[in-house]
């Protein structure tokens, strides 16, 4: 179907009014087998680019496969024997087993889900559905806080919390989320709740509910794909961020993924990239499979919203 | 519908004012935002400005300086590397990765086949390049043994070390920034199918080409996207920290070379405590993506073009 009104805006573009047009059928055949020429150069080309762009990522998979010498000598992606001998090196090459940071990092990361789906959802309610003083102005800011970069408040937030005696804890890292600090996610969710029918609402309101009521069994059930979002976002950029896991961990038993794997490379300099590849590989994994599960909402939410 | 907003007034006037009513439910849906608000946003902005004049290491209390630490910035020579730095890797990583974002989108638009899947394979980097798994790989690829050296010998060039050297190691970032061209790239797929094929219509029937059309009509009703790209990227790009630490060793070397202006804000916060100078900074920054945003929206004027 699409490719049907591509090939007629295609006869529409070439097609010029002219007296010596050859006869429908020739010219039609002719068209095709140049659009067919055409396309097919264009997927070709397609594909090498998308090769090329993840090239780096495949070669770094297929070189944690590999003895550690080879690294520096096979550019190609041709794999002659599985070695995981690089895997069983990098899990036991920090004081702890890697498991030890990949669980750190899996309690952040549901810390900070539970802390930005329930914060979150709550504000965007109130953004979207309820009339208050001065919503314009307190939204506005809101806006104004997703542009605002980490780095400016991060000397005295640190100072705060070190105060609280919270480094070298997870609150730091959790907390700011229970508090709707990740104010994107409060405008996708507003968004979203403003394509909701209100007539729900007031049906609900007629029936007697108050606004947790509506806010809990109709608006939350219905914004499902919006929370959705929410977790795979929030999974992603919590499991990928390093700037404030390396400022508030400093002891290395709590450790995240990030922060283990930078002490990793600053430790073996350019000895053993075998094993320091296979744990990025693994770091990876879970990116990976959460692009894999989620596309969808991830290409809705940055379409929307423009996240990253 | 009407009869529902009607319903509504009497229900909510038997209920006294219902906007007071709102105000405090409001609240409640608020607090956690406005606790977020105000302990983690905006009172640590405003207590970095009270800082940013005094001296202070976290030990003793903080003494008043004056303007001491504005002085300092001004005869601080590696501050005003870091912004050389900053500032080079911004302006030239941003165009051309928005440009790449714009003529990937064109390739993929409307009604080509296997859409889905290139989609995915130029968006996936977007979601890897900020880990810190990509930023030890970079270290390897550029690296004097690493693959791009490995694959320029296949075709008999002899390489560098890209990283060792000052004078390309920024590049190797710059490369990685414009690898990650994926996320705008599918913010222009959303904008460019919201053009009306009309145009394009009306276009052929003039006899414009391929080449006017995107010049007249795709790159004019795209300006407002192309925009709001180019906002996001410019702040996203200043902000960029873990490539340039872990690929430098955290140094921000060779001679400074790779200095992002967050890796020495790090340095001075947080390997020597110089607290109220890093405060200093993080309020430069701040003025600094502000200064560069209202600069955007004041050009905007003069080149986006809104259809209404």
């Amino acid at each position: 179907m699409t490719d049907l009104t591509n090939r007629l805006r295609g006869s529409a573009l070439t097609d010029r009014p002219s007296g010596t047009a050859p006869p429908p059928q020739a010219s039609r055949r002719r068209r095709w087998s140049v659009g067919w020429t055409r396309s097919a150069v264009k997927h070709l080309s397609l594909c090498l680019l998308a090769l090329v762009m993840l090239y780096p990522v495949l070669w770094m998979v297929v070189s944690s496969l590999r003895p550690n010498n080879e690294i520096f000598r096979r550019p190609g992606l041709v794999l002659e024997s599985l070695q995981t001998q690089n895997y069983a090196d990098g899990w036991e090459a920090l004081a702890s087993p890697f498991g030890h940071y990949l669980f750190n990092s899996a309690i952040v990361v549901l810390g900070c889900i539970i802390g930005n789906l329930v914060s979150c959802s709550m504000a965007a309610y109130a953004f979207a559905r309820l009339e208050f003083t001065g919503k314009r102005m307190w939204f506005a800011i809101m806006l104004g806080t997703i542009m605002l970069p980490i780095h400016v408040i991060i000397v005295p937030q640190y100072i705060f919390f070190s105060q609280l005696d919270w480094i070298n804890t997870f609150l730091p890292l959790i907390v700011p989320k229970l508090l709707a600090t990740d104010a994107f996610f409060v405008f996708l969710m507003v968004q979203f709740i403003r394509g909701l029918p209100r007539e729900l609402d007031e049906a609900a309101r007629i029936d007697g509910c108050g606004h947790w009521r509506i806010f809990l069994q109709i608006i939350l059930p219905l914004m499902k794909p919006a929370l959705a979002t929410t977790v795979i976002f929030t999974f992603i950029w919590t499991w990928n961020d390093f700037f404030s896991q390396l400022i508030y961990l400093t002891d290395p038993d709590l450790y995240t993924v990030p922060v283990a794997l930078r002490s990793f490379v600053d430790s073996t300099v350019a000895t053993s990239w075998g094993s320091m590849f296979a744990m990025s590989v693994v770091s990876l994994m879970p990116v990976f499979l959460a692009f894999l599960l989620g596309q969808r909402y991830l290409v809705k939410g940055i379409a929307t919203t423009g996240g990253k | 519908m009407s009869a529902l907003g009607d319903l509504r007034r009497i229900k909510g006037s038997t209920r006294g004012s219902p906007q007071k009513r709102d105000n405090r439910t409001a609240l409640a849906f608020l607090l956690p935002w406005f606790a977020g608000l105000g302990l983690i946003t905006i009172g640590p902005i405003v207590a970095s400005l009270v800082l940013g004049f005094t001296d202070y290491n976290l030990i003793q209390p903080p003494k008043f300086n004056g303007v001491d630490n504005f002085t300092r910035m001004l005869s601080d020579e590696r501050l005003h590397q870091a912004l050389g730095v900053t500032f080079t890797y911004v302006m030239v990583s941003v165009p051309l990765q928005l440009a790449c974002a714009l003529a990937l989108a064109m390739l993929l638009d409307r009604g080509l086949r296997g859409l889905a899947f290139y989609r995915s394979a130029f968006y996936l980097p977007s979601l890897l390049g900020s880990s810190v798994a990509i930023a030890v790989l970079w270290r390897q690829i550029f690296g004097a043994e690493g693959l791009v050296n490995q694959l320029l010998a296949l075709v008999g060039i002899e390489g560098r070390g890209w990283i060792s050297d000052p004078s390309t190691a920024l590049s190797t970032l710059i490369v990685l920034n414009v690898w990650t061209f994926g996320a705008p790239m599918i913010i222009f797929l959303a904008g460019l199918r919201q053009i009306p094929i009309m145009y394009y219509e009306a276009a052929a029937v003039d006899g414009a080409s391929k080449w006017i059309m995107f010049w007249r009509v795709t790159l004019p009703l795209l300006s407002p996207i192309i925009f709001f790209n180019l906002v996001l990227q410019i702040i996203h790009a200043f902000q960029s920290f873990t490539q340039a630490f872990v690929v430098s060793g955290g140094s921000g070397g060779p001679s400074d070379s790779t200095l992002f202006y967050t890796l020495y804000l790090y340095h001075r916060g947080f390997n020597s405590f110089d607290m109220g100078y890093a405060s200093a900074l993080a309020w430069l920054l701040l003025m600094i993506i502000a200064a560069l945003t209202a600069v955007n929206f004041w050009a905007a004027k003069y080149w986006v073009f809104y259809d209404d």
